[in-house]
């Protein structure tokens, strides 16, 4: 943990922004060990219900390990006559949204000098299930996606307002989801 | 002499600074319209009328084809001829050619390109959508004429400075100058490599002196959309971060104008009361596609930026992304000392680019190149 002074105070938000500007910093250097390799693994169940492990990853030119594996049962709800053993994929763009803009959010606040109290967000998406179904008229994704953040800090309502629009400038699953992204599937 | 304001641009472009700020060293305006803005002809004619009063030995039509390092100096090959010398200004700027994205040679062939280096009036247009590629000054400007001309406007908008042309009664350039963000120095911004990458505001020098915002040119009927992000399948795909970009671009303006509004109250400098502005308007739903082989868009205009020209500068000094290397405008003195930079973007001063920002920039790069050719050491 690392306390940042700014002109604004000192605030503990948690999160080492020192560290984070040294990486910066480090990897203008060499830019290749900024590459990293995300994966997951899954494994279908029974029906719609699949197991997807995540533990390791490659990155800073070597493969690394999170602490522990962290196992995600996907399923679908009875409505769609499924067993539900699990949050729809779809609703794991949620957790991934949520969770990023909410890591961005203590960021910027912490290398602003921002003390947080709370944040909390909800996240909404809409979603016209006919594509998915088959409807060539309608689309399988999302239609909108709205987050919605209340944050307790000490700070003015137009600098909270700046933290969560920096916070989407900067974040990885704000552009996956906004920008068109190239996907392979292919099969082994 | 000022080729690029006399053959390089569109017809309608005006400077975006006031014409009683565009003043060179001991060169003035003077004429009757203290408030309005020179047209680009009357810019380039403003140059020349410079060199002839400043007696400069400018030599016209006169390219550079090469410059390289020589043991006590510099060799400039021309057109005309090869010079030598000890030290170089380079003063090419940093608009010498479009910056477009690689995948506009995957543009179907039946829609027509243009850069801001081509595009000349709305009437060399097919008749038909005109998607413009943009939202800096260039961007809207064109996008709003081409709007007047009939023409249907599709503006894809990424990152942008949002500006009015006018504030609490006074050119919003007034505020920047007086206010002393202009002359904020290179050497005192938190971020640097930021100031220097910013868009130019969304502003036009028109007669009126009209603000264009986006809720201006929505007004007139533009269509926004956001970012083109890729292009898929003959399919532009544009980011859904609209309202972000917006966010942003809003809060920043209102940060600047609150600045304004702290320096008038600290200095009692005589100003309206503060204008009322309406944040940017988001559409109802922003298109996050358009097929460019459906005939909708006849003509692209890519106002995406612009880069500097350096096929000529045979001397190692410019970095991985093919920017120049220096300091303050003293060029990466280890690998090539008595090398300089004038005219680009926040060189010494967020002035930097500015007609009348030249000045101060340029007495201290002369300073330091005096300092260089009397042999002193390399520094300030």
């Amino acid at each position: 943990m690392t306390e940042v002074s700014t002109s604004s105070g000192t605030a503990e938000n948690g999160v080492n922004v020192q560290a984070l500007l040294d990486a910066r910093e480090a990897l203008k250097s060499a830019p290749e060990a900024a590459q990293f390799t995300w994966r997951a693994s899954s494994k279908w169940q029974n029906g719609v219900h699949s197991t997807t492990r995540v533990q390791n990853f490659y990155g800073l030119g070597q493969e690394q390990s999170h602490k522990t594996e962290t196992v995600f049962d996907a399923d679908h709800p009875a409505v769609f006559a499924a067993e539900d053993n699990g949050i729809t994929p779809i609703e794991y763009l949620l957790v991934g949204l949520a969770s990023c803009l909410t890591a961005g959010v203590a960021s910027v606040a912490q290398n602003r000098g921002i003390q947080l109290r709370s944040v909390e967000s909800t996240v909404e998406g809409q979603h016209d299930i006919r594509g998915i179904l088959g409807d060539p008229d309608v689309r399988n994704g999302y239609n909108d996606i709205k987050v919605t953040f209340t944050i307790d800090a000490d700070a003015t309502p137009e600098e909270i307002e700046a933290l969560v629009a920096q916070s989407q400038k900067r974040s990885a699953v704000f552009d996956a989801l906004t920008n068109p992204t190239n996907v392979t599937v292919e099969v082994a | 002499m000022a080729n690029s304001w006399r053959h390089e641009r569109w017809d309608s472009l005006r400077l975006l600074t006031p014409n009683w700020q565009t003043d060179l060293p001991g060169y003035a305006y003077a004429g009757p319209d203290p408030d309005g803005y020179l047209t680009a002809v009357e810019v380039a004619d403003l140059i020349a009328g410079y060199a002839a009063a400043s007696a400069a030995p400018v030599r016209t039509g006169t390219a550079v084809t090469s410059l390289r390092r020589t043991e006590d100096g510099y060799a400039v090959v021309t057109t005309a001829g090869e010079f030598r010398c000890r030290t170089v200004v380079l003063a090419s700027g940093a608009c010498n050619l479009p910056s477009v994205p690689d995948w506009q040679a995957a543009v179907p062939a039946k829609v027509d390109q243009l850069t801001p280096f081509d595009y000349r009036a709305p009437d060399q247009l097919a008749d038909g959508g005109v998607l413009v590629v943009g939202a800096s000054a260039t961007g809207v400007q064109l996008a709003d004429e081409i709007r007047r001309s009939g023409r249907p406007v599709v503006l894809s908008v990424g990152e942008h400075v949002r500006l009015p042309r006018l504030y609490r009664g006074r050119d919003v350039l007034w505020w920047m100058a007086a206010s002393g963000v202009w002359d904020q120095r290179f050497d005192e911004l938190d971020d640097l490599d930021r100031a220097r990458r910013l868009p130019s505001p969304q502003l036009a020098g028109t007669p009126e002196r009209r603000t264009l915002d986006l809720n201006a040119l929505v007004a007139d009927g533009v269509e926004l959309v956001g970012r083109w992000a890729a292009l898929r399948d003959g399919r532009a795909l544009f980011s859904g971060g609209l309202r972000n970009v917006f966010s942003l671009a809003d809060l920043k303006m209102r940060r600047l104008l609150s600045t304004f509004d702290e320096w008038a109250e600290r200095t009692g400098a005589a100003a309206d009361a503060p204008d009322p502005y309406a944040p940017t308007g988001v559409p109802e739903s922003a298109r996050l596609q358009l097929d460019l082989g459906s005939g909708e868009i006849r003509t692209i205009v890519w106002a995406t930026g612009y880069r500097p020209d350096y096929a000529w500068l045979d001397v190692p000094v410019l970095d991985g992304r093919g920017r120049l290397r220096h300091e303050g405008g003293v060029v990466d003195s280890a690998a090539s000392p008595g090398l300089y930079a004038l005219g680009l973007p926040v060189l010494r001063r967020r002035k930097s680019t500015f007609l009348y920002g030249i000045e101060d920039d340029a007495r201290e790069i002369v300073g330091h190149l005096a300092g260089h050719l009397a042999g002193h050491v390399a520094g300030w």
